[in-house]
């Protein structure tokens, strides 16, 4: 007799619980409008990416196209896989003086693991992380940037 | 009628084939490239023997050719879902090595991201488990939910999951001044949904009916094959390396190491559920009363660790991790070895799933929370 | 021609002395067969497509997301682009396969799906057979799909697809017997067979408000056993045991699948059908004994609109259904019906048997 006890007790503890459960999903279905669907393409111009976001690597200019970088290799050392390249040149100050400059920052965006050691080791500041995310390309040689702009000089007073 | 006797006698134990099958690489429900090789006897699983390998990147030689601070981006890919907590372990093993102590901001902050890190992986696990058990909505309730601490990782540290915030000596940045009220807004949130999980899933009929006995692991198995984490000590193994040798701000909270004797599936599941509240009272300990102070030491620019061998163990979502580190004196390690906890838990699925039938062996590989880049390296 | 929403019957005796007019009676016949089939073809066309976006749209809604959201305004066209993809793929067939069952298999599961929905009464007039055993042959005939799924998995020459042929057919031969003994307790209560008696006597209160405990316990046994007929809901474990063991329907690629496919939904529009009609009221309105004004107000409404939100509400139940539990395994599936709800259905027959004699009813 107990076991057809326990038996009938099971059936309605059984459908209680399964009436709990479609109550929880019949919350959300009730409400179809408050579903947390992004339309990604349809929203590029409202939708703003947190300022620390790790998209790429970029050297800001100024509206002088002028950027901060000395060409002074520490973000190519501090590279673990050697996604950045620095060939730079000597030029000459107008004090007469040789002088060491950047002739192209070569990056590779198909190789940077986005981990930050290169912007936190540069002493002037010149490269930081950019917002884009959106890098497919159809042919990967459009994934080696030149990060400073043809024509652009390094600022004044920027210290070594 | 002794003729008929004799018939039903013989024909009392049909022969049946074994045959193997491959739960090849590419699966729905192996959570990465894992090959099960499954000697089945009809319904029954024989044993179970797994091939992995399939992901082996080479992290481990990898990290001999880069320093100290560069290991940290690639402990990040091991374990995704705790990457935090393999930063952290790589960070505090070179720290004590150069024997230097962080300031109390510092610990404070990886110990809130720590919890933080807990709960998303455990959401992640929780919504996997329920696709895997055939509860399709469960997987977008859990990322529903995971979405918005991928949001504060990013807002802090830049990156949702890979998010390389530690280095020796300190934080990589400072937490955003959004920070502190983000975690408070996200913990009041997920209070009210945590109790929707256990009613949509824990409390099933049909969940407990697919769970309750099934995969047993004893403790002195547990033991044995060196499974800890969730998955132990749902058997009692009491393992919890924040109990034991605590690490960062461990020491100063107050919270209870989740034990379970029923080693089933169903106790490794409701052990993780109920680490999830541990989870957010420790945070909600921690995140008002983080101290003032700098968020990194002043580091040389290469770091050089003295000769000798040094272990560091922290506890992520899976278990204990370890970081082994030989070193010559010079800017690379000599070797640097981990110990991952998913490699040990999946050497248990043989024993758990014996005798089981093949829907209960995806069920019990999923209670074990396997991570297969972590297993392979 | 009269086209009265309310009453079909105006139209199909309209067509019918018209035919009859104009064509020998042989003649006249035919035509008639060919227009209803065509008729028949298109709605089970058109629905099954429409149940896939519904599936679709729903099942996103419990999900709190958007579902097909772009071909087409509100992704309307979703379901025939991947209709036109899988006419297009092309028609393997494994090299030992039996050629004729292999290609009978799912020909067998559409007619029984066709048989099934000819006798379903749409609204008064729309009904093509009306059979005085009536609830006797839906139960005979739906049992023919079995044979299409068995055919299926032996014939694809597949060890896996044989093991999941057979579990699917024990699953649907266990639950035949329920469906059949919740429909049986309805007949009790209603006193015939026959459709469209069933839908007459629940002009006054539909029999799930009449027939009260017995008819209530009788709806859910009966949904619970639809479900698992249907190989739906949480006791799908023939489709998604693709986990390891793939379903019977696993050697089909191209429109025999989409054959498979749309079979089922068009088993799902059957078993709500059936439970609209015989539980909810079929294509009769909302009437509540002797309020005369409320029955007149729903009386506006056409028959065929209320028979469609009937049926469209069961089969949101049964959706439901899906999207929230986990799934069941095999073992558990069988120990359900024969342990637990093939004897509430006996105990249930017999509340029925008693509530009847003793008129303890509305």
């Amino acid at each position: 007799m107990k076991s057809f006890i326990e038996y009938i007790v099971s059936i309605f503890k059984g459908v209680w619980t399964l009436l709990i459960g479609m109550k929880i999903t019949g919350k959300y279905v009730f409400t179809p409008w408050k579903h947390v669907t992004h339309q990604y393409p349809e929203n590029r111009d409202t939708l703003v990416m947190f300022e620390r976001f790790r998209g790429e690597v970029i050297m800001p200019h100024t509206d002088n196209n002028e950027h901060k970088c000395t060409g002074c290799g520490i973000c190519e050392i501090n590279c673990p896989n050697g996604s950045i390249e620095i060939i730079s040149k000597s030029i000459i100050t107008p004090e007469g003086k040789k002088k060491r400059a950047i002739d192209q920052h070569i990056y590779h965006l198909g190789m940077c693991t986005l981990c930050n050691l290169c912007v936190k080791a540069c002493p002037t500041g010149a490269i930081v992380m950019g917002q884009n995310f959106e890098h497919a390309v159809w042919d990967r040689s459009k994934l080696t940037k030149v990060l400073n702009q043809p024509g652009s000089k390094i600022s004044e007073g920027v210290k070594e | 009628m002794s003729e008929i006797k004799e018939v039903i006698v013989k024909t009392d134990r049909l022969a049946t084939d074994k045959y193997q099958v491959n739960m090849g690489p590419q699966h729905p429900s192996t959570h990465g490239v894992l090959r099960l090789l499954v000697t089945l006897e009809g319904e029954k699983v024989l044993n179970v023997q797994p091939h992995t390998g399939y992901i082996h990147s080479g992290i481990e030689k990898m990290c001999e050719a880069i320093t100290y601070p560069q290991i940290i981006h690639l402990t990040d890919r091991m374990d995704y879902l705790s990457a935090h907590m393999s930063n952290e372990a790589v960070a505090l093993c070179v720290e004590n090595a150069l024997q230097i102590e962080v300031p109390d901001r510092v610990k404070y902050i990886r110990t809130i991201m720590d919890e933080l890190t807990r709960l998303a992986s455990h959401q992640l696990w929780w919504c996997v488990y329920g696709m895997d058990l055939g509860a399709l909505t469960t997987f977008f309730y859990g990322l529903r939910d995971r979405e918005l601490i991928l949001d504060i990782f990013e807002e802090t540290c830049g990156a949702r999951m890979t998010v390389s915030y530690n280095t020796p000596g300190g934080l990589m940045f400072d937490i955003h001044p959004n920070f502190q009220k983000r975690v408070k807004d996200y913990i009041k949130y997920f209070k009210t949904k945590l109790p929707e999980y256990d009613q949509l899933l824990s409390g099933n009929v049909i969940m407990r009916e697919r769970t309750e006995g099934i995969g047993y692991l004893t403790l002195e198995e547990a033991i044995d094959f060196g499974v800890t984490g969730p998955s132990g000590r749902a058997s009692g193994f009491s393992s919890d390396v924040r109990k034991h040798q605590p690490y960062s701000a461990y020491p100063l909270v107050k919270f209870n190491e989740i034990l379970d004797h029923r080693c089933d599936s169903l106790a490794r599941y409701e052990v993780r559920i109920k680490e999830m509240w541990e989870s957010i009272s420790i945070i909600e300990q921690l995140i008002d009363n983080i101290p003032e102070g700098d968020y990194a030491l002043k580091m040389k620019g290469v770091l050089k660790l003295p000769e000798g061998e040094f272990y560091q163990r922290v506890e992520t979502a899976r278990g204990e991790f370890g970081v082994f580190i030989v070193s010559d004196g010079k800017k690379n390690p000599y070797r640097i070895k981990f110990r991952s906890p998913g490699f040990s838990n999946l050497f248990a699925l043989n024993k758990m799933a014996k005798g089981h039938k093949i829907a209960d062996l995806v069920a019990i590989m999923s209670t074990l929370d396997l991570i297969i880049p972590d297993i392979d390296r | 021609m009269a086209f009265n929403i309310y009453d079909f019957t105006t139209l199909t005796h309209d067509i019918h002395v018209g035919l009859a007019e104009s064509f020998s009676p042989f003649l006249a016949t035919t035509i008639e067969w060919v227009i209803v089939g065509v008729v028949y073809l298109l709605f089970v066309a058109l629905f099954g497509l429409f149940l896939v976006y519904a599936e679709r749209k729903v099942c996103a809604a419990f999900q709190q997301r958007l579902g097909p959201t772009r071909v087409g305004p509100w992704g309307i066209f979703q379901t025939i682009a991947d209709f036109i993809k899988l006419l297009m793929k092309e028609l393997i067939m494994p090299r030992k396969a039996d050629w004729f069952l292999y290609n009978l298999a799912p020909f067998i599961v559409i007619i029984a799906s066709f048989l099934a929905i000819a006798v379903l009464p749409f609204a008064p007039g729309l009904q093509s057979l009306d059979f005085d055993i009536g609830v006797f042959y839906l139960t005979a005939v739906s049992s023919v799909g079995v044979i299409g799924i068995l055919l299926a998995g032996w014939s694809s020459n597949n060890k896996f697809s044989l093991i999941g042929a057979m579990r699917s057919g024990a699953q649907i031969l266990s639950y035949e017997l329920s469906v059949s003994l919740s429909l049986l307790t309805m007949v009790i209560f209603a006193g015939s067979m026959q459709f469209s008696v069933i839908v007459e006597h629940q002009r006054d209160a539909w029999f799930i408000f009449s027939g009260h405990l017995p008819a209530i316990i009788a709806f859910v046994v009966f949904l619970i056993a639809g479900t698992a007929e249907t190989n739906r809901g949480p006791f799908d474990l023939a489709e998604a045991e693709s986990e390891l063991v793939a379903g019977f329907h696993t050697e089909y690629s191209g429109i025999k699948f989409a054959m498979f496919f749309l079979a089922e939904y068009i088993n799902l529009f059957i078993v709500s059908a059936v439970a609209a009609t015989v539980f909810l009221g079929g294509w009769m309105p909302l009437h509540f004994g002797n309020f005369e004004s409320f029955n007149h107000v729903m009386d506006f409404i056409p028959p065929v609109i209320w028979f469609f939100m009937k049926v469209l509400t069961v089969i949101f139940i049964i959706m439901w259904f899906k999207w929230t539990f986990p799934r069941l395994r095999v073992d558990q599936i069988l120990t359900l019906e024969w342990k637990y709800l093939l004897p509430i259905n006996l105990v249930n027959i017999l509340l029925m048997a008693l509530v009847v004699l003793t008129k303890f009813h509305f």
